[in-house]
This record gives C-alpha cells, structure tokens and sequence, in this order.
C-alpha cells in the first residue's frame, strides 16, 4: 500500500529514514566531521565579531604603539604602519567583513532563489529567458565587472555589498532550478495542484521548503565567495577609505610599505582569519550539499568552483 | 551533421555574449549616477560652460540610442576611445599590455594544471593515506586563501632572492642580447606565475581526485584488472585519461576567475599587464581605460570559453547525444 506512494528521490535524500526539516541538519552535523567543524568555525567568527568592540585590548582609531612595532607581550600581533594594535584591527576589522559577506549573500541568495524557482517551476519563456541572462552573467568575469561598477559607481561599502550581491547568484539560481524541476514532478506537488492549489500556494508551501536546505547550502558558499571578493575588492582600493576590514587590512599593509619594513605581522594573519572563514563555510556548505543531491558527487561536480556549469547536456535537465 | 550544429550553437552564445558584454559596458555610464564629466569637470571654479562644452565633446547632449550606435560603430572599427591619463588611444595601450598578460597567465595556469593533475591523479590512486590527506587538504587551503594575500607572502619570503616587481630588469634593455634577457623575464615570471598556480591548482587537484576515483570504479577498469594488466598501466592507459575529461570545463569556467586572480598578481608584482593598466586607472579616474580592459579581458574569456566548448565536444563526442 505504501510502496507506489513512496518517491524514490525522496527515499534517496533522507537515506530511507523519515526525517523532519530541523532533523536534517542534526543529521548532517552528527554524520559529517566536515560540518561540525565548518560550523564551529563560523560560529566562532560570528561570535568573536559581536563581541569584539567589548573584548579587543586596544582602541582601533588611537595609535597606541611604535609603527611597525613587532609582536610583544602588549602587542600579541604587532602594530601597524599607524601604530594600531593588529590583534584589535582583524577582531574589528571582522565586523565589517563578515557584515558585506551576510549582506552581498543575502541579496544574491534573493536574486538567484527568486530566478532559480521562478525558472524552474514555471518552464517555457520564462525559464528561457532567465536562463540565457544567468548563462551569459556566468561567462564574464566577474571580478573585472565588479571592479568597473565599483569604480563607477563610487567606493563605498553599501556599493561594494550590492555589486557583489547582483554578480553572484548564478550559481545558486542554476542549481535552486535543477531541484525545483524535480520536485515540481513529485505525486504530492501535483496532487496539490489537482485539488485546485494556486501556484504562489504551491511554490511557498511545497516547493519553497523542499528546496530550503539546498538554498541554506548555497548562502554559505556564497558567503565565503562575497568574503573573499570584498577582499579583492578592498585591495584595489574600491572599498570605503573610512572603514576597517580584513581586506583594507591587507590593502593598507601593501601600499604602505609593510613589506619593505619586513612587517610581516602586519600581513600573516589577515590571510589567515580570511581562509579559516572561508574553509570553515567551504566544509559545511559542501556537507550540507553532498547529503541533499547525491548527483552532486558525480566526479565532475563534486567540487564547488566559483561557478557551476553543467558539464554535459546544456538542455533542460541539466544542473 | 550533429556537430556542426552544435558547433553553431555555442558559437551564436559565444556572439551572444559579446554583445551583452559590449552593452553591459556602454549602458554602465549611463545607468548610474554621474558620468565622465562630473568628474572631469569637478576643478575649482567649473563654468556651466565649460562643463556644457565637455558635455558636447564627449557627445553626451544626443540620444542614448545615437550615443550607442555611434559606440558600436567605433568599437567594430577597433577605437575603445583615447585614455584620459596620457591622451593615447586606449586599444594601442591595452595591446601592448594584453601582450605582457598572457605569457604571465599561460605559464601560471599551465603550472596550475600540471600540479593540480599530478596531486589529483596522487590523492586517488592512493586514497585514504598520508599523501592522499596532505594533498587534499593543502588544495582546499590554497583554494581559500585570498590571492593578493599569497603574492604578499611570496614576496616577503622571497624578496631578497627572486626579482620582486616589473617584467624586466631596466638595466638590461637596448640591444642586449636575445637570450639573457629572456632569461631575465622568465626570473621576474617565477614570482606571479608562482601565485597564480598556487591560487588556482586546489580545485583541479579536487576534481581529478574525484574523477579519478569515478573512472578507477568503472566496468573497464575491472576489466583491465581481470586481464592482470599492471597497476600503472591501469591508471595511465585507462583511468586517467577519462578523468582528464572535466578539466577542459574546469579549466574554462576557471577562466573568468584566472583573470580576476591575475589582475591582483599583476597589482602586487607591478607586472605591467592589463591588470595592472586597470589598476591604474582606477586610481586615475581613467574610464575609457577602465572600460576597455574590463572588454578586452571578457572577450578573452568568451573566445576561450568557446574554444574549451569545441576543445571538449572533439574529445567526448557523448555530449551530442
């Protein structure tokens, strides 16, 4: 009796066993080490950059030490070429960084889910038409895009968190298509619709929830890709002058001989921070997507690059 | 029949985004707030009149879609404007630089390859012990690391031993020689070739790892081992040469990356490429500068793309079906 309404693809994503939404993410934390420790990491950024302007030994706009002052007791990570304590600028410098990388995700997340569902739950020209715009956004490069915008548009931070959000959701939107297609053929998606459910019905109550995980997985590789792009953007000197981040760190180190002075304290952990944060959403974010969509394993995709194209089939059915 | 479809197909999208390129380009000005001469125009005392003058100059009093025929029109007969900085025109410029970039990036990415394939093959073939963990584990490292924070710390590491900055020693230019000076540029490469292989080999090593591990499950493979043909021969012969198939898209889709990656390199080791050329003209308000980088690197990436898509359809002739 139960057999013919059992959908394989459901039996396959929770291995079998019937699991809620909330116990999903339990699963993956408890099954993959990965998780636990790209969770425990970013939740300890998160944390250290609320906490930071009560907790950082140092203010970060006084000069409080020698310039190029190396590591001491006082100084745990040296001074700057102002005489700023490096322990508190990367504790606060965190602030601002992982704010644009939450922001920029955000909106991407809101473009590529919003094009990824419209696309894939209603096929036809709409599909087409959104499709070809993320195929030709996939192909130029992003980073020199972003480069003429900011430049353009002015360096700011809230400039810097839209042009980063509106260039990196094309990823998301062609994988969120991949799974709305198949859900939007599961016998209770179009029993609902054969009770008379609306579409808007349909897409917020059944396919929005099914996809929610997916979408989850995504934001948190999105949000190391924004990191890691106001970085870049920081080092060109696109970011606003006033504000402090791991990447105007790095900016500032660069331009204002820090090499030179053999400074290296003033550039070492900066880097690091960046890459912990960002292997830290690079291990969750992937272990969340390898338990959702076992084709994601497939060799030629395992690995989230920057971008995701199908590799064969550019049709319909292709991820 | 069926390829030269396919042939048609990608080569209509590779126009496709040429020209979406090419708009994205022109309508940016126009878009946003602001245009070249607020910029220009923003000296002390700037007349109404002056201001009014630049804006003929520049031709900004006609209609957006005459300004956007009259920019295509320029744009096919090779004019990408003159630079505000020194008054040469801008493709004479971005040639001569676009002629620096691509051996710096050429080497780098095919020292990428190499690694990322050699550490693949490595991590698969000896899955789960000592060397498999170390390469994985390094590759995911580079992978996260942000390039301009790799080329710092080559150079701080470095700097004394290995030439820091610019392509060529200054001291050996004129008539030297042909070969101590090509020996000179490949010594001032090592350095940006060195982090753009660093920053772009982690993911190849992933994907060939796991791709090798797809192949090495496969039916002929089994076959292979049933006939006792030796270990090595079953990974060179048989395995690895359809893992090999993914790093063609790889490496295509790493394009646009590659180039974004490149241009910080080009910044930090003052190599005088288009990068750097872009990066100066951010600093200068150079936008006809800026615009025809951002063009120059993006068709570069097109036609590449589009060759990777004709470079895999000729080696797995599946992709048809």
């Amino acid at each position: 009796m139960t057999l013919p309404l059992q959908d394989p693809q459901l039996a396959v994503e929770t291995g079998g066993q019937p699991s809620t939404r909330s116990g999903f993410f339990r699963t993956v934390l408890r099954e993959r080490k990965a998780a636990v420790v790209g969770l425990s990491i970013i939740v300890f950024f998160v944390l250290l950059s609320i906490v930071a302007p009560y907790i950082s030994p140092y203010s970060i706009t006084q000069q409080t030490c020698a310039v190029f002052a190396p590591p001491s007791g006082a100084h745990w990570l040296g001074c700057d070429d102002g005489g700023i304590d490096m322990l508190s600028e990367l504790m606060q410098g965190g602030r601002i960084s992982l704010v644009v990388g939450f922001a920029a995700t955000l909106v991407a997340m809101i473009i590529g889910g919003g094009v990824g569902i419209l696309s894939g739950y209603f096929s036809g020209w709409i599909d087409i038409g959104l499709m070809r715009i993320t195929d030709y956004l996939l192909v130029i490069p992003d980073l020199v895009l972003m480069i003429v915008i900011a430049d353009v548009w002015g360096a700011s931070l809230f400039h810097v968190i839209i042009v980063i959000g509106i260039l990196e959701w094309t990823s998301t939107a062609r994988i969120i298509r991949a799974q709305v297609m198949s859900v939007r053929e599961r016998v209770y998606v179009k029993r609902t619709r054969a009770m008379g459910a609306s579409n808007t019905r349909i897409i917020w109550k059944h396919i929005l929830p099914q996809v929610g995980p997916l979408l989850i997985a995504n934001t948190v590789l999105t949000i190391a890709i924004a990191i890691y792009l106001e970085t870049a953007l920081a080092f060109l000197g696109l970011e606003d002058p006033t504000v402090t981040t791991w990447g105007t760190i790095l900016e500032n180190a660069f331009q204002r001989t820090a090499i030179s002075s053999g400074a290296w304290w003033a550039i070492v952990p900066a880097g690091l921070v960046i890459a912990a944060v960002i292997v830290g959403c690079f291990l969750f974010g992937q272990a969340v997507e390898d338990a959702l969509n076992p084709r994601l394993k497939a060799a030629n995709l395992s690995v989230r690059r920057w971008r995701l194209r199908p590799l064969v089939g550019r049709g319909r059915d292709a991820i | 029949m069926r390829s030269a479809d396919y042939v048609i197909k990608r080569g209509f999208f590779a126009l496709v985004t040429v020209f979406v390129a090419i708009t994205i380009n022109f309508f940016l000005f126009r878009v946003l707030p602001g245009n070249a001469v607020t910029n220009l125009s923003r000296v002390p005392k700037a007349s109404p009149q002056l201001r009014h003058a630049l804006i003929v100059e520049f031709g900004l009093d006609k209609p957006k879609w005459q300004q956007y025929l009259i920019y295509l029109r320029e744009l096919f007969h090779g004019n990408m404007g003159i630079s505000f900085a020194n008054q040469q025109p801008v493709s004479h410029l971005l040639i001569a630089d676009l002629k620096n970039t691509i051996p710096m990036v050429t080497v780098g990415t095919v020292a990428a390859i190499v690694v990322g394939v050699a550490t693949g093959v490595l991590s698969a073939w000896r899955r789960g012990t000592v060397p498999d963990h170390l390469s994985t584990n390094g590759a995911i490292f580079f992978y996260a690391f942000p390039t301009q924070w790799l080329g710092l710390v080559l150079l701080i590491i470095f700097a004394g031993y290995l030439p820091a900055a610019g392509m060529s020693d200054p001291f050996l230019f004129g008539a030297e020689p042909f070969w101590p000076h090509l020996i000179d540029i490949g010594k001032h490469m090592i350095l940006p070739a060195a982090t753009l292989m660093l920053t772009a080999y982690g993911s190849y090593t992933l994907v060939v790892r796991s791709s090798m591990l797809e192949t090495l499950g496969e039916d002929y493979v089994l076959t292979a081992r049933a006939k006792g043909l030796p270990d090595r021969r079953i990974v060179r012969r048989h395995a690895f040469r359809n893992a090999l198939l993914p790093m063609v898209t790889l490496v295509a889709l790493d394009l646009g990356y590659i180039v974004g990656g490149a241009l910080l390199i080009e910044v930090i080791f003052s190599w005088p490429g288009i990068g750097l050329a872009m990066y100066d003209a951010i600093g200068q308000r150079d936008y006809p500068m800026l615009q025809g980088g951002f063009l120059i690197l993006t068709l570069a990436v097109i036609i590449l793309n589009f060759a990777a898509d004709l470079i895999y359809f000729r080696l797995d002739p599946r992709i048809s079906q």
